[in-house]
Protein backbone atom coordinates (compact mmCIF):
# COMPACT_ATOMS: atom_id res chain seq x y z
CA UNK A 1 0.00 0.00 0.00
CA UNK A 2 2.63 2.12 0.81
CA UNK A 3 4.86 2.06 -2.27
CA UNK A 4 1.63 1.97 -4.21
CA UNK A 5 0.27 5.80 -2.92
CA UNK A 6 4.25 6.55 -3.32
CA UNK A 7 4.18 5.99 -6.59
CA UNK A 8 1.00 7.64 -7.35
CA UNK A 9 2.08 10.78 -5.60
CA UNK A 10 5.59 10.81 -7.66
CA UNK A 11 3.38 10.63 -10.76
CA UNK A 12 1.19 13.29 -9.11
CA UNK A 13 3.83 15.79 -8.72
CA UNK A 14 4.70 17.27 -11.91
CA UNK A 15 0.93 18.42 -11.64
CA UNK A 16 0.98 19.79 -8.56
CA UNK A 17 3.72 21.55 -9.41
CA UNK A 18 2.52 23.20 -12.28
CA UNK A 19 -0.72 23.62 -10.47
CA UNK A 20 0.89 25.68 -7.71
CA UNK A 21 3.27 27.39 -10.20
CA UNK A 22 -0.23 28.49 -12.01
CA UNK A 23 -2.21 29.54 -9.00
CA UNK A 24 1.05 32.29 -7.71
CA UNK A 25 1.23 33.48 -11.25
CA UNK A 26 -2.46 33.77 -11.45
CA UNK A 27 -2.35 35.69 -7.98
CA UNK A 28 0.43 37.61 -8.27
CA UNK A 29 -1.42 38.84 -11.77
CA UNK A 30 -4.54 40.21 -9.61
CA UNK A 31 -3.16 41.26 -6.62
CA UNK A 32 -0.18 43.38 -8.61
CA UNK A 33 -2.55 44.77 -11.42
CA UNK A 34 -0.28 43.70 -14.15
CA UNK A 35 -1.71 44.86 -17.24
CA UNK A 36 -2.15 41.67 -19.64
CA UNK A 37 -0.15 43.23 -22.43
CA UNK A 38 2.91 42.63 -20.07
CA UNK A 39 1.99 39.58 -18.41
CA UNK A 40 -1.91 38.09 -18.95
CA UNK A 41 -2.84 35.64 -16.55
CA UNK A 42 -3.13 31.92 -17.25
CA UNK A 43 -7.13 32.46 -16.85
CA UNK A 44 -6.54 35.44 -19.54
CA UNK A 45 -4.64 32.79 -21.70
CA UNK A 46 -6.90 30.05 -21.80
CA UNK A 47 -9.39 32.28 -22.98
CA UNK A 48 -7.11 33.45 -25.92
CA UNK A 49 -6.82 29.54 -26.78
CA UNK A 50 -10.32 29.05 -26.64
CA UNK A 51 -10.94 32.10 -28.60
CA UNK A 52 -8.41 31.36 -31.35
CA UNK A 53 -8.69 27.64 -30.63
CA UNK A 54 -8.81 26.91 -34.80
CA UNK A 55 -5.88 29.23 -35.83
CA UNK A 56 -3.46 27.96 -32.91
CA UNK A 57 -4.53 24.63 -33.89
CA UNK A 58 -3.70 24.95 -37.44
CA UNK A 59 -0.56 26.24 -36.87
CA UNK A 60 0.12 23.81 -34.08
CA UNK A 61 -0.38 20.75 -36.48
CA UNK A 62 2.12 22.73 -39.47
CA UNK A 63 4.96 22.93 -36.17
CA UNK A 64 3.98 19.44 -35.26
CA UNK A 65 4.76 18.38 -38.90
CA UNK A 66 7.75 20.00 -39.73
CA UNK A 67 9.18 18.71 -36.49
CA UNK A 68 8.47 15.29 -37.29
CA UNK A 69 10.11 15.20 -40.84
CA UNK A 70 12.90 17.20 -39.80
CA UNK A 71 13.35 14.73 -36.68
CA UNK A 72 12.92 11.75 -39.24
CA UNK A 73 15.61 13.01 -40.99
CA UNK A 74 17.90 13.70 -37.97
CA UNK A 75 17.31 10.56 -36.98
CA UNK A 76 18.23 8.59 -40.04
CA UNK A 77 21.33 11.11 -41.18
CA UNK A 78 22.20 10.47 -37.33
CA UNK A 79 22.34 7.10 -36.59
CA UNK A 80 23.83 6.67 -40.28
CA UNK A 81 26.74 9.14 -39.69
CA UNK A 82 26.42 7.61 -35.81
CA UNK A 83 27.35 3.92 -36.83
CA UNK A 84 30.11 5.36 -39.77
CA UNK A 85 31.46 7.46 -37.04
CA UNK A 86 31.71 4.73 -34.17
CA UNK A 87 32.87 1.44 -36.42
CA UNK A 88 35.83 3.32 -38.64
CA UNK A 89 38.67 5.15 -36.53
CA UNK A 90 40.06 6.91 -38.96
CA UNK A 91 36.03 8.34 -39.88
CA UNK A 92 36.17 9.14 -36.17
CA UNK A 93 39.26 10.72 -35.91
CA UNK A 94 38.63 13.19 -39.07
CA UNK A 95 34.93 13.52 -38.88
CA UNK A 96 34.79 14.21 -35.06
CA UNK A 97 35.97 16.97 -34.46
CA UNK A 98 34.31 18.99 -37.65
CA UNK A 99 30.54 17.82 -36.16
CA UNK A 100 32.15 19.27 -32.99
CA UNK A 101 32.94 22.53 -34.25
CA UNK A 102 29.69 22.60 -36.45
CA UNK A 103 27.42 21.98 -33.54
CA UNK A 104 29.05 25.10 -31.39
CA UNK A 105 27.66 27.22 -34.13
CA UNK A 106 24.43 28.70 -33.07
CA UNK A 107 21.86 27.57 -35.40
CA UNK A 108 19.97 30.60 -35.78
CA UNK A 109 22.72 32.03 -37.16
CA UNK A 110 22.58 29.60 -40.01
CA UNK A 111 18.82 29.87 -40.60
CA UNK A 112 19.50 33.13 -43.45
CA UNK A 113 21.86 30.77 -44.68
CA UNK A 114 19.07 27.98 -45.27
CA UNK A 115 16.17 30.69 -46.25
CA UNK A 116 18.33 32.21 -48.67
CA UNK A 117 18.63 27.94 -50.36
CA UNK A 118 15.23 26.94 -49.65
CA UNK A 119 13.29 30.11 -49.44
CA UNK A 120 10.51 31.21 -46.89
CA UNK A 121 8.22 28.59 -45.10
CA UNK A 122 8.01 24.61 -44.72
CA UNK A 123 11.41 23.45 -46.09
CA UNK A 124 13.60 26.07 -44.41
CA UNK A 125 11.88 24.90 -40.94
CA UNK A 126 12.14 21.44 -41.68
CA UNK A 127 15.66 21.99 -42.48
CA UNK A 128 16.43 24.28 -39.30
CA UNK A 129 14.40 21.33 -36.99
CA UNK A 130 17.10 18.33 -38.73
CA UNK A 131 20.01 20.54 -37.90
CA UNK A 132 19.27 20.96 -34.58
CA UNK A 133 18.84 17.33 -33.93
CA UNK A 134 21.04 14.92 -35.73
CA UNK A 135 24.08 15.73 -33.44
CA UNK A 136 23.04 14.45 -30.39
CA UNK A 137 21.71 11.13 -32.31
CA UNK A 138 24.95 10.61 -34.24
CA UNK A 139 27.00 10.95 -31.09
CA UNK A 140 25.42 8.88 -28.98
CA UNK A 141 25.04 6.38 -31.27
CA UNK A 142 28.91 6.42 -32.10
CA UNK A 143 29.42 6.55 -28.27
CA UNK A 144 27.66 3.27 -28.31
CA UNK A 145 29.32 1.88 -30.81
CA UNK A 146 32.38 2.58 -30.08
CA UNK A 147 32.71 1.14 -26.31
CA UNK A 148 32.05 -2.36 -27.17
CA UNK A 149 34.26 -4.18 -24.64
CA UNK A 150 37.35 -6.03 -26.90
CA UNK A 151 36.61 -8.88 -25.15
CA UNK A 152 33.12 -9.63 -26.92
CA UNK A 153 34.48 -9.00 -29.79
CA UNK A 154 37.44 -11.31 -30.08
CA UNK A 155 34.91 -13.76 -28.97
CA UNK A 156 33.15 -13.30 -32.26
CA UNK A 157 35.38 -12.75 -34.56
CA UNK A 158 37.01 -15.60 -33.58
CA UNK A 159 34.01 -17.47 -34.77
CA UNK A 160 35.11 -15.40 -37.99
CA UNK A 161 32.27 -12.93 -37.66
CA UNK A 162 32.54 -9.95 -40.34
CA UNK A 163 32.77 -6.30 -39.45
CA UNK A 164 28.97 -6.11 -40.35
CA UNK A 165 28.30 -9.20 -38.13
CA UNK A 166 30.05 -7.29 -35.28
CA UNK A 167 28.11 -4.21 -35.70
CA UNK A 168 24.52 -6.09 -36.25
CA UNK A 169 24.91 -8.69 -33.21
CA UNK A 170 26.23 -6.73 -30.54
CA UNK A 171 27.20 -2.80 -31.40
CA UNK A 172 23.85 -1.63 -32.34
CA UNK A 173 21.96 -3.48 -29.45
CA UNK A 174 24.73 -2.42 -27.18
CA UNK A 175 23.95 1.55 -28.80
CA UNK A 176 20.10 1.11 -28.31
CA UNK A 177 20.14 2.93 -25.14
CA UNK A 178 22.74 5.79 -26.17
CA UNK A 179 20.37 5.83 -29.32
CA UNK A 180 16.94 6.27 -27.26
CA UNK A 181 18.23 8.55 -24.99
CA UNK A 182 19.69 11.08 -27.60
CA UNK A 183 16.30 10.89 -29.21
CA UNK A 184 14.57 12.55 -26.37
CA UNK A 185 17.33 15.34 -26.44
CA UNK A 186 16.85 15.67 -29.85
CA UNK A 187 12.73 15.54 -30.10
CA UNK A 188 13.11 18.79 -27.69
CA UNK A 189 15.73 20.35 -30.38
CA UNK A 190 13.61 19.27 -33.47
CA UNK A 191 11.19 21.64 -31.94
CA UNK A 192 13.32 24.12 -30.93
CA UNK A 193 14.68 24.16 -34.80
CA UNK A 194 11.13 24.44 -36.08
CA UNK A 195 9.71 27.20 -34.13
CA UNK A 196 13.39 29.28 -34.62
CA UNK A 197 13.04 28.82 -38.49
CA UNK A 198 9.06 29.65 -38.48
CA UNK A 199 9.78 32.88 -36.21
CA UNK A 200 12.28 33.92 -38.45
CA UNK A 201 11.33 33.08 -41.93
CA UNK A 202 7.85 31.31 -42.42
CA UNK A 203 4.00 32.22 -43.00
CA UNK A 204 2.46 29.74 -40.70
CA UNK A 205 3.22 27.30 -38.05
CA UNK A 206 3.40 28.52 -34.25
CA UNK A 207 6.37 30.30 -34.69
CA UNK A 208 4.93 32.79 -37.18
CA UNK A 209 1.72 32.77 -35.05
CA UNK A 210 3.77 34.20 -32.05
CA UNK A 211 5.34 37.17 -34.32
CA UNK A 212 1.89 37.98 -35.65
CA UNK A 213 0.85 38.13 -31.88
CA UNK A 214 3.39 39.96 -31.00
CA UNK A 215 3.39 42.82 -33.71
CA UNK A 216 -0.41 43.26 -33.24
CA UNK A 217 0.35 42.81 -28.95
CA UNK A 218 -1.97 41.02 -28.88
CA UNK A 219 0.41 39.15 -25.68
CA UNK A 220 -2.23 36.43 -24.62
CA UNK A 221 -2.15 34.56 -27.78
CA UNK A 222 1.72 34.91 -27.47
CA UNK A 223 1.61 32.77 -24.23
CA UNK A 224 -1.34 30.35 -25.91
CA UNK A 225 1.49 29.24 -28.46
CA UNK A 226 4.06 29.02 -25.89
CA UNK A 227 2.18 26.68 -23.88
CA UNK A 228 1.09 24.60 -26.83
CA UNK A 229 4.90 24.03 -27.79
CA UNK A 230 5.58 22.91 -24.38
CA UNK A 231 2.79 20.87 -23.87
CA UNK A 232 3.65 19.41 -27.74
CA UNK A 233 7.34 18.82 -26.18
CA UNK A 234 6.31 16.74 -23.32
CA UNK A 235 4.16 14.87 -25.17
CA UNK A 236 6.48 13.76 -27.40
CA UNK A 237 9.22 13.35 -25.23
CA UNK A 238 7.19 11.13 -22.90
CA UNK A 239 6.38 9.07 -26.20
CA UNK A 240 9.69 8.44 -26.58
CA UNK A 241 10.28 7.99 -23.03
CA UNK A 242 7.78 5.32 -23.22
CA UNK A 243 9.26 3.48 -26.23
CA UNK A 244 13.17 3.75 -24.70
CA UNK A 245 11.36 1.76 -21.58
CA UNK A 246 10.57 -0.97 -23.90
CA UNK A 247 13.16 -1.72 -26.26
CA UNK A 248 16.25 -1.01 -23.83
CA UNK A 249 14.84 -2.92 -20.33
CA UNK A 250 18.05 -4.86 -20.10
CA UNK A 251 19.94 -1.58 -19.71
CA UNK A 252 18.62 -0.55 -16.41
CA UNK A 253 18.17 -3.90 -15.64
CA UNK A 254 14.70 -4.87 -15.31
CA UNK A 255 13.97 -2.03 -12.64
CA UNK A 256 10.78 -0.30 -12.46
CA UNK B 1 47.50 -38.69 -32.45
CA UNK B 2 48.95 -35.55 -34.62
CA UNK B 3 50.06 -32.28 -33.84
CA UNK B 4 46.60 -29.78 -33.72
CA UNK B 5 48.17 -26.98 -32.58
CA UNK B 6 52.06 -25.79 -33.51
CA UNK B 7 53.99 -23.00 -32.40
CA UNK B 8 57.55 -22.66 -34.14
CA UNK B 9 59.79 -19.96 -32.19
CA UNK B 10 57.49 -17.31 -32.38
CA UNK B 11 58.26 -13.93 -31.48
CA UNK B 12 55.55 -11.44 -30.35
CA UNK B 13 55.92 -7.90 -30.22
CA UNK B 14 54.10 -4.87 -29.48
CA UNK B 15 54.38 -1.20 -30.67
CA UNK B 16 56.90 -2.21 -33.84
CA UNK B 17 60.48 -2.02 -33.63
CA UNK B 18 61.63 -1.28 -30.19
CA UNK B 19 58.18 -2.41 -28.70
CA UNK B 20 57.80 -4.58 -25.79
CA UNK B 21 58.46 -8.05 -26.29
CA UNK B 22 56.06 -9.81 -24.88
CA UNK B 23 56.46 -13.59 -26.60
CA UNK B 24 60.12 -14.80 -27.83
CA UNK B 25 61.04 -17.90 -29.39
CA UNK B 26 58.33 -19.98 -28.27
CA UNK B 27 57.35 -23.33 -28.97
CA UNK B 28 54.69 -25.55 -28.83
CA UNK B 29 52.82 -28.79 -29.81
CA UNK B 30 49.16 -29.48 -28.84
CA UNK B 31 47.40 -32.82 -30.06
CA UNK B 32 44.44 -33.29 -31.51
CA UNK B 33 41.88 -33.51 -28.57
CA UNK B 34 44.43 -33.13 -25.77
CA UNK B 35 44.02 -30.49 -23.09
CA UNK B 36 46.78 -28.36 -22.39
CA UNK B 37 46.90 -25.58 -19.57
CA UNK B 38 50.05 -22.47 -19.87
CA UNK B 39 50.72 -21.42 -16.58
CA UNK B 40 53.51 -18.46 -15.84
CA UNK B 41 53.68 -15.37 -13.76
CA UNK B 42 52.00 -12.66 -14.60
CA UNK B 43 52.97 -10.55 -17.66
CA UNK B 44 54.14 -13.47 -19.18
CA UNK B 45 52.32 -13.16 -22.46
CA UNK B 46 50.09 -15.56 -21.65
CA UNK B 47 47.01 -13.28 -23.09
CA UNK B 48 48.91 -12.81 -25.85
CA UNK B 49 49.62 -16.64 -27.09
CA UNK B 50 45.72 -16.78 -26.42
CA UNK B 51 45.37 -13.87 -29.54
CA UNK B 52 48.32 -15.33 -31.73
CA UNK B 53 46.90 -18.70 -31.86
CA UNK B 54 43.16 -17.75 -33.00
CA UNK B 55 44.91 -15.72 -35.23
CA UNK B 56 43.17 -12.19 -33.54
CA UNK B 57 46.40 -11.02 -33.54
CA UNK B 58 49.51 -11.58 -35.68
CA UNK B 59 52.96 -12.90 -34.83
CA UNK B 60 56.01 -10.49 -35.25
CA UNK B 61 57.99 -14.05 -36.14
CA UNK B 62 57.89 -17.70 -36.24
CA UNK B 63 54.94 -19.75 -37.85
CA UNK B 64 51.51 -20.41 -36.16
CA UNK B 65 49.57 -23.86 -37.42
CA UNK B 66 46.31 -24.81 -36.53
CA UNK B 67 44.89 -28.32 -38.06
CA UNK B 68 48.09 -28.09 -40.48
CA UNK B 69 46.96 -24.68 -42.04
CA UNK B 70 48.93 -21.87 -41.41
CA UNK B 71 47.26 -19.24 -39.14
CA UNK B 72 47.33 -16.04 -41.05
CA UNK B 73 43.82 -13.90 -40.08
CA UNK B 74 41.14 -14.86 -37.16
CA UNK B 75 40.37 -18.31 -37.37
CA UNK B 76 37.03 -19.92 -38.46
CA UNK B 77 35.60 -21.84 -35.65
CA UNK B 78 37.06 -21.40 -32.38
CA UNK B 79 35.54 -21.74 -28.74
CA UNK B 80 36.68 -18.68 -26.29
CA UNK B 81 36.14 -17.77 -22.35
CA UNK B 82 37.45 -15.27 -20.73
CA UNK B 83 37.47 -13.98 -17.35
CA UNK B 84 34.45 -12.03 -17.71
CA UNK B 85 31.84 -13.79 -18.81
CA UNK B 86 30.93 -11.37 -21.72
CA UNK B 87 27.58 -12.58 -22.11
CA UNK B 88 24.84 -10.06 -23.99
CA UNK B 89 23.07 -8.53 -21.58
CA UNK B 90 20.14 -7.48 -24.12
CA UNK B 91 19.55 -11.48 -24.57
CA UNK B 92 17.99 -14.37 -22.57
CA UNK B 93 20.27 -16.81 -21.38
CA UNK B 94 19.61 -19.44 -24.10
CA UNK B 95 19.76 -16.88 -27.24
CA UNK B 96 22.90 -15.55 -25.40
CA UNK B 97 24.64 -19.42 -25.99
CA UNK B 98 23.30 -19.74 -29.68
CA UNK B 99 24.71 -16.58 -30.28
CA UNK B 100 27.56 -18.54 -32.20
CA UNK B 101 25.14 -20.80 -34.18
CA UNK B 102 24.20 -16.93 -35.98
CA UNK B 103 27.98 -16.45 -36.59
CA UNK B 104 29.46 -20.08 -37.84
CA UNK B 105 28.91 -21.88 -41.32
CA UNK B 106 27.44 -24.16 -41.57
CA UNK B 107 24.76 -23.49 -38.27
CA UNK B 108 24.58 -19.79 -39.71
CA UNK B 109 22.39 -20.95 -42.76
CA UNK B 110 20.70 -23.69 -41.07
CA UNK B 111 19.77 -21.96 -37.88
CA UNK B 112 16.30 -20.80 -39.50
CA UNK B 113 15.26 -23.79 -40.68
CA UNK B 114 16.02 -26.34 -38.49
CA UNK B 115 15.92 -23.94 -35.35
CA UNK B 116 14.33 -26.34 -32.83
CA UNK B 117 17.16 -28.80 -33.33
CA UNK B 118 19.28 -26.17 -32.09
CA UNK B 119 17.24 -24.97 -29.49
CA UNK B 120 17.39 -28.65 -28.20
CA UNK B 121 21.27 -28.93 -28.36
CA UNK B 122 21.71 -25.63 -26.39
CA UNK B 123 19.12 -26.94 -23.91
CA UNK B 124 20.99 -30.05 -23.55
CA UNK B 125 24.43 -28.05 -22.84
CA UNK B 126 22.95 -25.86 -20.42
CA UNK B 127 21.28 -29.05 -18.75
CA UNK B 128 25.09 -30.14 -18.44
CA UNK B 129 25.98 -27.32 -16.68
CA UNK B 130 22.98 -27.58 -14.25
CA UNK B 131 21.44 -24.83 -15.66
CA UNK B 132 17.89 -25.70 -16.97
CA UNK B 133 15.34 -23.72 -15.88
CA UNK B 134 17.43 -20.33 -16.87
CA UNK B 135 17.38 -20.01 -20.30
CA UNK B 136 14.47 -17.76 -20.21
CA UNK B 137 16.51 -15.53 -18.20
CA UNK B 138 18.87 -12.64 -18.85
CA UNK B 139 22.59 -13.08 -17.82
CA UNK B 140 22.34 -10.08 -15.37
CA UNK B 141 19.92 -12.01 -13.40
CA UNK B 142 22.48 -14.89 -12.31
CA UNK B 143 25.12 -15.18 -10.12
CA UNK B 144 29.17 -14.97 -11.51
CA UNK B 145 29.28 -18.22 -11.26
CA UNK B 146 26.04 -19.27 -13.44
CA UNK B 147 27.37 -16.50 -16.38
CA UNK B 148 30.78 -18.33 -16.28
CA UNK B 149 28.63 -21.85 -16.80
CA UNK B 150 26.66 -20.40 -19.37
CA UNK B 151 29.46 -18.71 -21.26
CA UNK B 152 31.09 -22.21 -21.73
CA UNK B 153 28.04 -22.92 -23.29
CA UNK B 154 28.34 -20.27 -25.64
CA UNK B 155 31.83 -21.65 -26.31
CA UNK B 156 31.09 -25.01 -26.83
CA UNK B 157 27.45 -24.61 -28.81
CA UNK B 158 29.19 -24.94 -32.64
CA UNK B 159 31.44 -27.95 -31.65
CA UNK B 160 34.56 -26.13 -32.04
CA UNK B 161 37.62 -28.24 -32.81
CA UNK B 162 39.53 -25.88 -30.40
CA UNK B 163 38.33 -24.38 -26.78
CA UNK B 164 40.59 -21.52 -26.03
CA UNK B 165 40.29 -20.35 -21.99
CA UNK B 166 41.64 -17.30 -20.34
CA UNK B 167 41.43 -17.41 -16.96
CA UNK B 168 37.87 -18.84 -16.97
CA UNK B 169 37.23 -19.22 -13.54
CA UNK B 170 39.67 -16.36 -12.32
CA UNK B 171 37.27 -14.38 -10.85
CA UNK B 172 34.88 -17.13 -8.94
CA UNK B 173 35.53 -18.48 -5.81
CA UNK B 174 37.10 -21.22 -4.62
CA UNK B 175 34.23 -23.67 -4.24
CA UNK B 176 32.35 -22.20 -7.49
CA UNK B 177 35.51 -22.87 -9.24
CA UNK B 178 36.64 -26.27 -8.03
CA UNK B 179 32.84 -27.32 -9.12
CA UNK B 180 33.33 -26.02 -12.22
CA UNK B 181 36.14 -28.09 -12.88
CA UNK B 182 34.28 -31.11 -12.78
CA UNK B 183 31.88 -29.74 -14.78
CA UNK B 184 34.54 -28.67 -17.62
CA UNK B 185 36.64 -32.22 -17.53
CA UNK B 186 33.25 -33.68 -17.88
CA UNK B 187 32.46 -32.04 -20.86
CA UNK B 188 35.69 -32.19 -22.28
CA UNK B 189 35.86 -36.54 -21.50
CA UNK B 190 32.24 -36.60 -23.60
CA UNK B 191 33.56 -34.36 -26.53
CA UNK B 192 37.61 -34.43 -26.64
CA UNK B 193 38.30 -31.10 -28.00
CA UNK B 194 41.60 -29.85 -28.30
CA UNK B 195 41.68 -27.05 -25.64
CA UNK B 196 44.10 -24.49 -24.22
CA UNK B 197 43.85 -23.08 -20.77
CA UNK B 198 45.20 -19.57 -19.94
CA UNK B 199 45.41 -19.95 -15.70
CA UNK B 200 47.92 -19.26 -13.12
CA UNK B 201 45.99 -21.74 -10.60
CA UNK B 202 48.42 -24.68 -10.59
CA UNK B 203 45.95 -26.88 -9.28
CA UNK B 204 43.97 -26.00 -11.88
CA UNK B 205 45.97 -26.63 -14.40
CA UNK B 206 46.88 -30.14 -13.23
CA UNK B 207 43.47 -30.76 -12.29
CA UNK B 208 42.31 -30.54 -15.94
CA UNK B 209 45.12 -30.66 -18.01
CA UNK B 210 47.16 -33.00 -19.62
CA UNK B 211 50.14 -31.41 -20.29
CA UNK B 212 51.03 -28.35 -18.86
CA UNK B 213 53.23 -25.14 -20.08
CA UNK B 214 55.31 -22.95 -18.02
CA UNK B 215 56.27 -19.89 -19.11
CA UNK B 216 59.03 -17.43 -18.31
CA UNK B 217 58.83 -13.70 -17.75
CA UNK B 218 58.29 -11.62 -20.31
CA UNK B 219 59.83 -12.18 -23.11
CA UNK B 220 57.33 -15.15 -22.70
CA UNK B 221 58.68 -18.64 -23.65
CA UNK B 222 58.25 -22.06 -22.50
CA UNK B 223 61.00 -22.65 -20.61
CA UNK B 224 58.93 -26.50 -18.65
CA UNK B 225 56.56 -28.83 -20.15
CA UNK B 226 54.94 -31.30 -18.11
CA UNK B 227 52.63 -34.41 -18.45
CA UNK B 228 50.02 -34.83 -15.93
CA UNK B 229 49.41 -38.96 -15.84
CA UNK B 230 46.86 -38.76 -13.45
CA UNK B 231 44.08 -40.95 -14.48
CA UNK B 232 40.68 -39.07 -15.22
CA UNK B 233 37.97 -38.86 -14.15
CA UNK B 234 40.14 -36.58 -11.22
CA UNK B 235 38.31 -35.66 -8.89
CA UNK B 236 38.92 -32.97 -6.03
CA UNK B 237 39.88 -35.91 -4.04
CA UNK B 238 43.04 -36.33 -6.53
CA UNK B 239 44.30 -32.81 -5.62
CA UNK B 240 45.17 -34.52 -2.32
CA UNK B 241 47.24 -37.05 -3.93
CA UNK B 242 51.21 -37.51 -3.56
CA UNK B 243 51.49 -37.42 -7.04
CA UNK B 244 49.06 -34.15 -7.83
CA UNK B 245 50.82 -32.25 -4.75
CA UNK B 246 54.07 -33.23 -6.58
CA UNK B 247 53.31 -31.55 -9.71
CA UNK B 248 52.04 -28.78 -8.14
CA UNK B 249 54.97 -28.34 -6.02
CA UNK B 250 57.44 -28.65 -8.85
CA UNK B 251 55.70 -26.20 -11.17
CA UNK B 252 55.30 -23.64 -8.55
CA UNK B 253 59.28 -24.13 -7.26
CA UNK B 254 59.90 -23.16 -11.21
CA UNK B 255 57.75 -19.90 -11.32
CA UNK B 256 59.03 -18.57 -8.18
CA UNK B 257 62.96 -19.20 -9.60
CA UNK B 258 61.48 -17.40 -12.92
CA UNK B 259 60.46 -14.73 -10.74
CA UNK B 260 63.66 -14.77 -8.61
CA UNK B 261 65.91 -14.21 -11.72
CA UNK B 262 63.22 -11.79 -13.52
CA UNK B 263 63.91 -9.39 -9.98
CA UNK B 264 67.57 -9.97 -10.11
CA UNK B 265 67.94 -9.16 -13.82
Amino acid sequence: MYSSNRRSLHLLMPWLVLAVLLTVWQLSVVVFEIPSFILPSPVAIYHAFQEYRPIILHHASLTMMNTMIGFGFGVIVGVLLGIFIGTIPMVYSGLYPVLIGFNSIPKVALVPIIVLWLGIGQPTAIATAFILCFFPIAVNVATGLATVEPEVEDVLRSLGASKIDLIRKIGLPRAMPFFFASLKISITLAFVGTVIAETIASNDGIGYLMMQASSQFRVPLMFAGVAVIAALGILTYVIFAFIEKRMTGWAIRGKK
Amino acid sequence: MSDFVTLESVDLQYGGKGGVLALSGTDMSIRKGEFAAVVGPSGCGKSSLMKLVTGLTPSTAGQIKVDGQTVSGPLKCVGMAFQNPTLLPWRKLLSNVMLPLEIVQPHRGRLMRHRQEYVEKARGLLKMVDLQGFEERHPWELSGGMQQRANLCRALIHNPDLLMLDEPFGALDAFTREELWGVLQDIWMEKRFTTILVTHDLREAAYLADVIYVMSARPGRVIATHRVDLPRPRTLETTFEPRFIEIVHTIRNEIAQIREESRAA
